[in-house]
């Protein structure tokens, strides 16, 4: 772990009446730092923290954002729940799955594309809506994604 | 027109930030609540004003403030629940997006009435825009003498730190909040004791929505009289309702308590896109349905609940005639499936095998005994497990079943989905 991010999570602990409440967002700090949330790394945290081991790997676990296995360089979140269902999301799910070739919850072999289905973003107005690593994506179509794809991939190239 | 209240600084430009929150007037009404008011009249005006919560049950917020013990010389918490989830609601992300100051305007006010030291803004972590904008704004205020000590001169001291969520729907029912910030598995726990008494840490917490908290400031500046006289008597006040499904014009609308939602649907949404209502999911998908015959009602905590369903958190999805009804009631259970968080059985297995039945009978695969079936899975989950969740899947799925058992019967007969 890099020395500036202990540095952040202590200043962070400093927030709380406890260290332990310091793991979650420590994790969301070394996660962006790191491929993956993986045993080490849970280690370090908990040793940082100074608190079991457990403590940091069962929130690690429990949480849908913190990813205990690597994910892609671009996450695609596509939104599937009631009002984006209705706004023909499952659609555009299986246009991604085919455009990508891979079935949700996996990555594109490169390691560019992970894909996955989620629940409610909280833009339902816009919808379908897909959230792709902190950015969201909305009124989305076909062709709306195909333009993004083709643009994610020039951003690798830059 | 409607006066918006909630709503009002949302088109200036540039309306996150401190400078354009405070030529609009910001931060005046927690000078005067600081100035003019004690701890415990602040707490009798907004019971006077009738506020009630706004992130779903609809509790009276200044009684939920006054059960926190007065002077017990421990630290009392506030935390602003910001982990909005409930599908098909998107009020509070608008509110911190484009208001964030008018969020930690409320949040003093409510920490100076019950005496709190500091605030956590549980903000769910997919809004990184949200979040961006209240920590900003957090540091602008910080900056500015108006968190931190002595605020505004007046003696009182507070600190807001915003506690991001890493993606977990429970997290927005209050103890299991509460065990995210601790930094444990968000699991609800039993209530008593309730949070007021025994909360954040063990100490006294009092947890309020972000719309809830943005009342604050307008009541402090306008009045109890002003805020009651705002839609229903026992139920009043401004109110966001969130709009979306098929209808013609989805979107945020800042309507009085107590619009209709015929009227919400017809006169500001447009209608439904095919111009012809099924039904109604009246505030997220939490809330029973309500049939196209029934829309002339109230869309306020007591009207919706006389009618079997309820507020909510008035995300209003809108299912118009083209919509299949199974395929609605299968996604929502399969949410709550996917958001159960395991620790009660009959929410953790019931929502997984509710789930299993609706999704063979959308592929044409049910049989008649399904219909029975699912009746007795609602029956086994309902009020059987420690929080709402459980409750609201087995209420959600009961009123599907009960108001268009023909639809889930049409799916038995034919052996497919009629509309897919």
């Amino acid at each position: 772990m890099q020395e500036h991010v202990k540095e952040q999570i202590n200043e962070i602990a400093g927030r709380y009446r406890t260290r332990r409440s310091a793991i979650m967002p420590a994790l969301a700090l070394v996660q962006e730092t790191v491929d993956s949330l993986h045993g080490d790394i849970l280690m370090e945290v908990a040793n940082l923290l100074d608190v079991p081991e457990i403590w940091v790997f069962e929130v690690a676990t429990f949480y849908e954002m913190f990813h205990t296995e690597p994910v892609g360089k671009f996450h695609i979140q596509l939104c599937t729940n009631v009002s984006c269902m209705l706004a023909q999301a499952e659609q555009l799910a299986q246009h991604l799955e085919t455009k990508l070739q891979i079935s949700r919850g996996g990555t594109t072999p490169d390691g560019m594309f992970t894909l996955t289905t989620v629940e409610c973003l909280g833009s339902c107005n816009t919808a379908p809506v897909m959230m792709v690593n902190r950015d969201y994506h909305e009124n989305l179509d076909e062709q709306r994604i195909d333009d993004l794809l083709v643009q994610f991939r020039q951003q690798m190239e830059h | 027109m409607n006066e918006k209240v909630l709503l009002r600084n949302i088109d200036t430009p540039g309306s996150h930030n401190l400078a354009a929150y405070q030529t609009a007037g910001g931060y005046r009404s927690v000078a005067s609540a600081l100035a003019d008011f004690t701890p415990g009249e602040l707490i009798e005006l907004v019971k006077t004003a009738g506020l009630r919560g706004r992130g779903g049950a609809g509790f009276p917020t200044g009684v939920k403030w006054g059960f926190v013990p007065r002077d017990s010389g421990k630290p009392v918490y506030l935390c602003c629940n910001a982990d909005e989830a409930e599908p098909g609601t998107f009020k509070d992300r608008a509110l911190m997006e484009n208001d964030p100051h008018m969020v930690i305007e409320g949040i003093l006010i409510a920490a100076y009435a019950i005496g709190a030291t500091t605030t956590y803004v549980y903000i769910r972590g997919e809004y990184t825009v949200s979040i961006e904008r209240m920590e900003a704004a957090i540091a602008e205020a910080y900056s500015n003498g108006l968190l931190g000590e002595n605020i505004l001169n007046s003696g009182f001291s507070h600190d807001v730190h915003v506690h991001r969520g890493a993606g977990a729907y429970i997290c927005g029912e209050e103890t299991a909040l509460l065990e995210s910030i601790e930094g444990r598995r968000a699991q609800p726990k039993f209530k008593p004791p309730f949070p007021a008494v025994s909360g954040l840490y063990g100490f006294p917490t009092v947890i309020n929505n972000v719309e809830t908290l943005s009342c604050l400031p307008h009541i402090v500046e306008r009045g109890a009289d002003w805020f009651n006289s705002i839609g229903p008597e026992r139920s009043p006040g401004p109110k966001l309702y969130c709009v979306s499904g098929l209808v013609r014009k989805p979107g945020l609308y800042e309507l009085p308590m107590g619009t209709s939602l015929r009227e919400l649907l017809d006169e500001h949404a447009g209608g439904p896109r095919s111009g012809r209502l099924k039904a109604v999911i009246p505030g997220g998908v939490s809330a029973p349905m309500i049939p196209a015959n029934d829309i002339d009602i109230g869309m306020d905590f007591d009207s919706l609940a006389a009618a079997g369903s309820m507020l909510g958190s008035a995300g209003v999805i809108v299912l118009d005639d083209t919509a299949c009804i199974v395929r609605v009631a299968l996604r929502i259970m399969e949410f709550f499936n996917h958001e159960s968080c395991g620790k009660c059985t009959p929410c953790r297995e019931g929502n997984a095998w509710a789930a299993k039945v609706l999704r063979r009978l959308e592929a044409g695969r049910g049989q008649r005994e399904d219909l029975d079936q699912l009746a007795f899975l609602c029956d086994g989950i309902f009020g059987n497990s420690f929080c709402a969740l459980g409750d609201a899947a087995a209420w959600s799925l009961g009123a599907a079943l009960k108001h268009f058992r023909d639809e889930f019967e049409r799916h038995i007969n034919d052996g497919k989905c009629p509309y897919h």
